[in-house]
């Protein structure tokens, strides 16, 4: 353990209690030393790190701050430059998978490893045949599947196909993959990122039986929630350094966001009150199709007045994807009306964002890699999708390409994208610096509605609070915003009044000062919420 | 049409269809493991010219038979080098493989045996004879049973029986055994092999020799088979067809037989459609011949349906760091 730093008495404590309740036996996995560089890049920097047999230990830290390439040693796919690893007490070469598979070492990946147009039981069975014939393996592992299912509550039917099920369901295939190779040491790499809640809930329902049963978790996630509410034990990473190991009990989310940020960080945005104006955007009467031809968004109104944030929550899929490709001229709807300062918005046909923008409808993308960005290009070239016609980029046909990367330039600056570079290929840029390339363009057109879905999906702490200030700094200008969050509390601490969606309707508005989790959340399930009326007063009653 | 004009059409059709149905299946180890194979064609033709060389050399369809294996093997394990291990583009490996086959085996022919690309005529040892089935001949008396088994299922060479016992022992493979489990899955999603340990590089080589040993056999079909001596471009765009025929079947080894055993069979009428009039005006050949093309075409447009390859199809497995 190293000497315990700057943060204060209360790690203090947390830390020398956590290390001094480990003995040599009570370990399951020990890393001494771990160093790994990739060229100029040191992922790992001499990280020692004890798990405790039975527990669930979370690790967290930003995006790159070298988890992923830590549990990729730990797992054979990587070799450490130097350092030991040791399992059970005894120190091991960990040269691939396999031998990590043998150690009882199994990993479920961030990205599944499953092959699609196979049945569950064929996946589990792949790679750990018992001989050249099919059959026995097939007739093992449906009763070893049972067995699992049995003891860990992981319930599964072995016959149905991996693409026909759910993606909480492939994960339990994945974890049950590792099982099944004799797992006693599970690493999950960011596992909740595609779930719905629900589907959260359930796997960590399905991890604490697991720890319950005496298998050790090592958790990777950048979800301080998560680490609180499942991790017995918490390790923190920063810079491809090992900054701390704490308690879980005795830690709280600031203490380690600070810790993996190595500043301050507001996990509540401040932000002074809002200052609402006139209507800058309404929305009448919108009815919108999905592409299957079902009805999603269900005659729903609403309205954003210049200088305020309205935030839109709901669970993924209640219709909030289709809202907001309507309003941005993407999606054609089947009726109602979207005014811009009272004028209203043609947005039909292919051409129906262009015009949006054109006419001060700014949007970006809830889905920045499919929609907001092309990631082949340089990040000049992002910096004016969508813009390209516009005089600052050159005249007619011809574009001033030392212009467009000079400007490119200055808003790397001003939105501290990293690294300053705008021939950079944007698939290169982190998820948070590439949510800022879209930020940037949308927001220096200076528009005057901004629409924001998943503001900070896959972005890192230190970004997430850059990025809500730049929301705020807009808002404080005089602009209306509009933001979709699946993310309660993104919405609740960045909006000025909230709006629930549920099932294609707006079922409620909340105000977020004095709104709690549980009443938005039963809203969001689809509960009626009676203090509906009366949170739209005292929204309004803000207003001077 | 009487018994004995249909059970000839369909014996016909057995023959035709057999080097489609081992180029078919040939494909199918390729392309179910993830790599994209249009160099069927050029590995049936420098196969079907090494049989025929050694055949007419040594007099012995044997040695013919491992010549084109050999040859066919090693252009597939040349292909395999280039789409797999240098991670090429799959395309052009199998478009080289065509060009430099139908450039080679004719340039060879020249310098070797000096008939206008021809190799000679060959002895009765240097072909697979046809054989008769036990029984076949006492049989033939007995009404419509006798007859298909005497006229339809006996008396071909041993190549069209290979080429149909390879359906089930394929079908076997790919569905019963841990190696057609792992085939199937390299093709779909390699990265799921790799991290169950398995190596994917491993596992496409093997199925891209498969390729070239039952691609060898198709080639062997042509020249010392059913014809006796190799000519010019003798493989016609079979290989092509067989594709066709791959897909056609999606993948499958059961369906890859019927879809072989119909194309076989539009082949079989054409030629026996040859000359025929109608309402007394003769048809030119021509369009007869064009038959079997213009129906793959709008079989493969219309009838087919969505057909989806192995996902992994066509692109090289780079591991990470």
């Amino acid at each position: 353990m190293t000497e315990p730093v700057q943060n204060g008495d209360n790690q203090q404590r947390s830390q020398g209690a956590a290390a001094s309740d480990l003995a040599q036996s009570d370990l399951a996995i020990e890393l001494i030393g771990i160093n790994k560089r990739f060229g100029a890049v040191h992922a790992n920097k001499d990280i020692d790190l004890k798990v405790r047999r039975g527990s669930v230990h979370g690790i967290v830290g930003e995006n790159g701050a070298g988890k992923s390439t830590l549990m990729s040693i730990l797992y054979g796919f990587y070799t450490a430059d130097s350092g030991e690893i040791r399992v059970n007490g005894t120190p091991h070469a960990i040269t691939d998978s396999r031998h990590a598979l043998a150690l009882g070492i199994g990993m479920v990946h961030q990205h599944f490893m499953l092959v699609d147009n196979f049945s569950i039981l064929e996946n589990v069975v792949l790679g750990a045949e018992d001989s050249a014939l099919l059959g026995p393996s097939l007739d093992r592992a449906k009763k070893e599947l049972t067995r699992l299912a049995k003891e860990y509550r992981l319930d599964v039917n072995p016959d149905a196909i991996i693409e026909d099920v759910s993606v909480g369901t492939q994960q339990r295939v994945e974890i049950l993959k590792a099982l099944y190779r004799g797992a006693d040491v599970l690493i999950l790499d960011e596992p909740t990122g595609v779930l719905t809640p629900a589907e959260a809930d359930d796997l960590f329902r399905v991890l604490r039986t697991l720890r319950d049963q005496g298998k050790t978790i090592i958790l990777i996630t950048h979800k301080l929630r998560e680490i609180m509410a499942i991790t017995d034990y918490v390790s923190v990473m920063r810079q491809g350094a090992m900054v701390d190991t704490l308690k879980t009990s005795d830690t709280n989310p600031e203490q380690l966001a600070e810790l993996m940020v190595g500043r301050r960080v507001l996990l509540r945005v401040e932000k002074t009150a809002a200052k609402p104006g006139d209507t800058f955007l309404s929305v009448e009467n919108l009815v919108v199709k999905d592409d299957l031809g079902v009805t999603r968004v269900k005659d729903v109104s609403f309205t954003v007045r210049a200088g305020e944030i309205v935030g839109i929550a709901g669970v993924a899929g209640n219709g909030q994807s289709e809202l907001l490709e309507s309003v941005s001229g993407m999606r054609d709807q089947t009726s109602g009306i979207v005014r811009l300062k009272g004028t209203p918005l043609s947005l039909e046909g292919d051409d129906g964002a262009h015009r949006a923008r054109k006419a001060g409808l700014a949007h970006v993308p809830e889905d920045r890699q499919r929609m907001g960005l092309i990631t082949a290009f340089e990040e000049w070239e992002n910096a004016m999708l969508g813009y390209e016609d516009d005089p600052a980029y050159g005249k007619g046909i011809i574009l001033d390409i030392p212009s467009a990367q000079a400007q490119a330039r200055e808003r790397i600056k001003k939105f501290d994208i990293r690294p300053a570079n705008e021939r950079l290929k944007t698939a290169n840029f982190s998820g948070g610096n590439q949510q800022k390339i879209v930020l940037a363009r949308e927001m220096e057109r200076n528009p005057d509605v901004l629409i924001v879905g998943q503001p900070t999906r896959g972005v890192d702490i230190g970004a997430i609070e850059f990025i809500h200030n730049q929301i705020i700094k807009m808002r404080d200008a005089g602009k209306a915003i509009l933001v979709v969050s699946v993310e309660l509390d993104e919405i609740r601490s960045l909006a000025d009044r909230i709006l629930v969606m549920f099932d294609g309707h707006i079922v409620g508005e909340a105000d977020p000062a004095t709104a709690t989790e549980g009443e938005l959340g039963l809203m969001m399930a689809g509960g009626t919420d009676r203090k509906a009326p009366q949170a739209r007063v005292a929204a309004e009653g803000e207003t001077p | 049409m009487d018994l004995g004009l249909i059970l000839s059409t369909l014996d016909a059709t057995l023959r035709l269809s057999t080097p489609l149905l081992l180029a078919c299946l040939a494909g199918l180890y390729s392309e179910r493991a993830g790599v994209f194979d249009i160099g069927l064609e050029g590995k049936m033709l420098a196969a079907a010219f090494a049989a025929a060389a050694v055949a007419a050399v040594t007099a012995n369809v044997w040695l013919g038979l491992l010549a084109g294996l050999a040859v066919s093997i090693t252009t597939a394990g040349l292909q395999g080098a280039a789409a797999i291990t240098l991670r090429g583009n799959q395309l052009i490996a199998g478009v080289a493989i065509n060009m430099l086959a139908a450039g080679l085996t004719t340039f060879l022919g020249i310098q070797w045996f000096g008939q206008g690309g021809r190799t000679p005529q060959l002895p009765v040892t240097g072909r697979f004879q046809n054989i008769d089935l036990p029984f076949a001949n006492e049989l033939a008396g007995v009404p419509i049973l006798g007859q298909i088994y005497s006229e339809l299922i006996s008396g071909h060479n041993i190549l069209v029986y290979v080429a149909f016992l390879a359906v089930p022992i394929t079908w076997w493979v790919l569905y019963r055994t841990r190696f057609g489990l792992r085939l199937r899955a390299v093709g779909e999603n390699p990265k799921a092999v790799d991290t169950a340990g398995i190596s994917v590089i491993k596992l496409r080589y093997q199925a891209v020799l498969i390729t070239g040993l039952l691609c060898g056999l198709a080639g062997a079909f042509f020249s010392i088979a059913q014809g006796s001596g190799f000519g010019n471009n003798m493989t016609a765009g079979k290989g092509f067809i067989a594709l066709a025929a791959l897909i056609f079947a999606k993948w499958k080894p059961v369906p890859a037989m019927f879809t072989c055993l119909l194309f076989g069979f539009l082949d079989a009428l054409q030629i026996r459609l040859q000359g025929a009039e109608i309402f007394g005006i003769g048809v030119p050949v021509q369009a007869i011949q064009a038959l079997p093309y213009l129906l793959t075409v709008i079989l493969l447009a219309g009838f087919i349906g969505k057909a989806v390859g192995p996902k992994a199809g066509g692109v090289a497995y780079t591991k990470e760091r």
